[in-house]
């Protein structure tokens, strides 16, 4: 499945009303370790059914950071249902974002 | 900037062993160093191969500097706070700034982390390992640095531009380096940091509190493991996270010795050194 781009504007309809899982990367250009958690996201996106992936520039996005307390990136949300199910800061091997995603 | 094929961080026997392969494979070569690392308290080494006669640590690394050199390596002594890649890797370092196209990080066990209540609870939620990445968080915030050295007054440096106001907490140690003008540099020594959902500041052992709104811990000098967790390597605790040929996930990033956990001993860095220079070479010959 693709990566979806997420912003203030779409959140609320691709995140928090979406009817499956949605991971969501707050990355930014500056941040290094963010530049190797992008393509982690994209490949387990690719082989990955039932769950939305999406990556949110912090930099663009940074009143949705702040409302979900982000303070170090890379951080990865999982919502469900419209609310954070899990969650992970710092670099996550694709192994991790499965224990995340609980799959 | 100088410009390498590859660098060595840590001299120890990972990062000088990689070195006379890299060296002898005419790549340059520089191999920075902080100190003597481990081998400096070991007296007399006896289980390691070839030796008629115990050897010192010192001795034993010194002589292989000898070889190093002799065979083209570039040696030098410096400090590195940080490594940013971008198709070539960019060093900085307290003495300057170096780029190469493949990078080993070899400087050995990362120290003990700091054991104060909340620290690792809060990680994430004010509490970061990386200025660079995590500054922007703050803008107009309250600020502290957890360090004593120069590592901490480079992160530091990261934040000033920034934050709103900010102090170096060296939580009960001398402070060894040199803070900016109007920081404040506070040596008590730290019981907790605070906070419920974030960090909102530090209680120190004589009961008296700091408000703070981040805490950047750079305790000590940057270990391989906070270097590689910046770049965006995958660390497993405190040991970077490598395949069989020594590499990381980044491209053209290796770690060998005792950052790569397991046996640590001479014979295995050594080995492991080996290893992570033939990868290195080939790496740089085919991507570099």
């Amino acid at each position: 499945m693709a990566v979806l781009t997420i912003t203030e504007k779409n959140f609320e309809t691709e995140v928090l009303n979406s009817e499956v899982p949605v991971l969501v990367d707050f990355w930014a250009v500056w941040c290094g370790p963010c530049q190797m958690q992008g393509p982690i996201v994209d490949e387990l996106a690719e082989e990955t059914e039932g769950v939305k992936f999406g990556k949110l520039n912090v930099d663009e996005n940074i009143s949705l950071a702040q409302r979900y307390g982000v303070a170090s990136i890379p951080t990865l949300l999982v919502f469900k249902d419209g609310k954070i199910a899990a969650s992970a800061v710092g670099l996550q091997s694709k192994e991790g974002l499965k224990k995340l995603l609980g799959i | 900037m100088s410009e390498y094929d590859i660098i060595i961080v840590g001299s120890g026997p990972a990062g000088l062993s990689a070195a006379l392969y890299t060296s002898r494979a005419n790549l340059r070569t520089l191999v920075i160093g902080k100190d003597q690392g481990a081998l400096a308290k070991a007296e007399k080494i006896e289980n390691y191969f070839g030796l008629a006669e115990p050897i010192s640590g010192c001795e034993l690394v010194e002589n292989t500097k000898i070889q190093a050199r002799s065979l083209g390596a570039e040696l030098i002594t410096d400090e590195i706070f940080h490594i940013s890649w971008n198709q070539g890797f960019v060093l900085e370092g307290r003495q300057g700034n170096y780029q190469a196209k493949a990078v080993l990080l070899a400087t050995g066990t990362s120290r003990k982390k700091a054991d104060i209540r909340g620290l690792a609870e809060l990680e994430g939620h004010g509490v970061s390992y990386c200025a660079i990445c995590d500054a922007f968080f703050y803008r107009g915030r309250k600020v502290a640095v957890l360090g004593n050295e120069e590592y901490a007054v480079h992160e530091l440096s990261q934040l000033l531009p920034v934050a709103g106001s900010a102090v170096i907490l060296t939580d009960g140690k001398e402070f060894l380096a040199k803070a900016p003008e109007g920081v404040p540099v506070i040596t008590k020594k730290i019981r907790s940091v605070d906070g419920e959902d974030a960090v909102c500041g530090v209680t120190f052992e004589d009961g008296s509190s700091l408000e703070t709104d981040g805490l950047f811990v750079a305790l000590g000098s940057a270990g391989a493991v906070d270097l590689a967790r910046k770049v965006g390597a995958l660390t497993d605790g405190r040991s970077i996270q490598v395949d069989e040929t020594m590499a990381t996930n980044v491209p053209g990033l290796y770690a060998a010795g005792d950052c790569t956990g397991g046996l640590l001993q001479i014979s295995t860095a050594v080995g492991e050194g080996a290893k992570a220079a033939m990868s290195m070479i080939k790496f740089v010959r085919r991507d570099g």
